[in-house]
């Protein structure tokens, strides 16, 4: 049984189960961190996790291989993780909003006593958390994971223009989140 | 200029760094941050001057950072997600596999019929060709 990603891929392209069951215990941890990250709660991340595993191995012939495995799995998680935002928020819509108001940052955080980077690190947890799953789902995509605004759009089935936006939109807002200004300066509209 | 007329601070240092406002680069100082998008020269020159926008791009570093540091960031799965996993494609297996079976007795099935009515139509061509040809001596 070979060990390496791209060998096991070989091996499940050719019909080896053994090979992607293998694939799915190498990889089956980032691509639940993807599908939290995306979704929020762990109930969704496994639901986007069962069905981008079967999206997987029903699509791996067409895998041509000229990106990572992983990439190809962030964007079927991706895609998955639309799907199953699209049927949450079909039952509640509040969560659609992009404007839905963040916490006030200055009321928590005081940047002197908050500088060093495991502080800011979970400080950008909790204003991940805070933003709407559309704004969340593009700038995790871009800044984490670094597709191209091309796969991000094509996944979410938007347009790539619309994927600029909601990008900088929440980057704009975690800014805010994560350096709160202070009184009196105002914070740019977008 | 009128001597009791005050100078207006902003307006002079608005004139100073030209043309462009920090509204006006808002949206390319993350992209420049990120290395995405090269300002412009008229763009630059502001930012080199503004304290404000030079803050906001050492804050989308910042970000940018913290963000990137998240890729190695690997969550603990739920309890018996993997098993989840490999018992759904172990039923898409099995279901594909069935599937396969049924479509290929199908196709032999089908087959078997195709030839059955050829063989049917050929013996009746020989048959009638037969009885012509009796009929035609006779």
């Amino acid at each position: 049984m070979p060990h390496d990603v791209a060998e096991l891929v070989a091996a499940a392209k050719h019909g080896d189960r053994e090979a992607f069951d293998e694939l799915v215990r190498v990889t089956y941890a980032e691509t639940y961190t993807l599908a939290y990250r995306l979704t929020g709660n762990e109930e969704d991340a496994r639901d986007v996790v069962q069905e981008a595993y079967l999206r997987a191995f029903r699509g791996l012939r067409r895998f041509r291989g000229d990106a990572q495995f992983s990439t190809w799995m962030y964007r079927i998680t991706a895609n998955c993780a639309a799907t199953q935002l699209g049927k949450r928020a079909r039952h509640r819509h509040d969560e659609l909003d992009d404007r839905a108001p963040v916490a006030d940052p200055r009321l928590d955080h005081d940047p002197q006593l908050r500088a060093d980077a495991d502080d800011l690190r979970s400080r950008l947890h909790a204003a991940l958390d805070a933003l709407p799953p559309r704004l969340r789902a593009v700038v995790v995509l871009r800044d984490v994971y670094e597709l191209s605004h091309e796969s991000i759009a094509a996944e979410l089935g938007i347009s790539e223009s619309a994927a600029k936006v909601r990008l900088h939109r929440a980057r704009h807002k975690l800014r805010d989140q994560l350096f709160p200004r202070r009184d009196g300066e105002a914070s740019r509209a977008v | 200029m009128n001597p009791h007329e005050r100078a207006d601070p902003h307006r002079e240092w608005a004139q100073e760094v030209g043309a462009v406002q920090c509204e006006d680069i808002a949206e390319d100082l993350a992209a420049a941050a990120e290395g995405e998008t090269l300002l412009g020269r008229s763009q630059r020159r502001h930012v080199e001057r503004c304290l404000r926008c030079q803050a906001e791009v050492v804050q989308y570093r910042r970000l940018l950072r913290a963000m990137r540091s998240l890729r190695t960031e690997v969550l603990e799965p739920t309890p018996g997600l993997l098993a989840d996993i490999l018992a759904n494609l172990e039923g898409a297996g099995e279901r594909h596999a069935v599937r396969s079976l049924l479509s290929g007795r199908r196709v032999a099935y089908l087959g078997g019929l195709a030839a059955a009515t050829a063989a049917g139509a050929a013996g009746a061509i020989v048959f009638a060709s037969r009885t012509r040809r009796t009929r035609l001596a006779g």
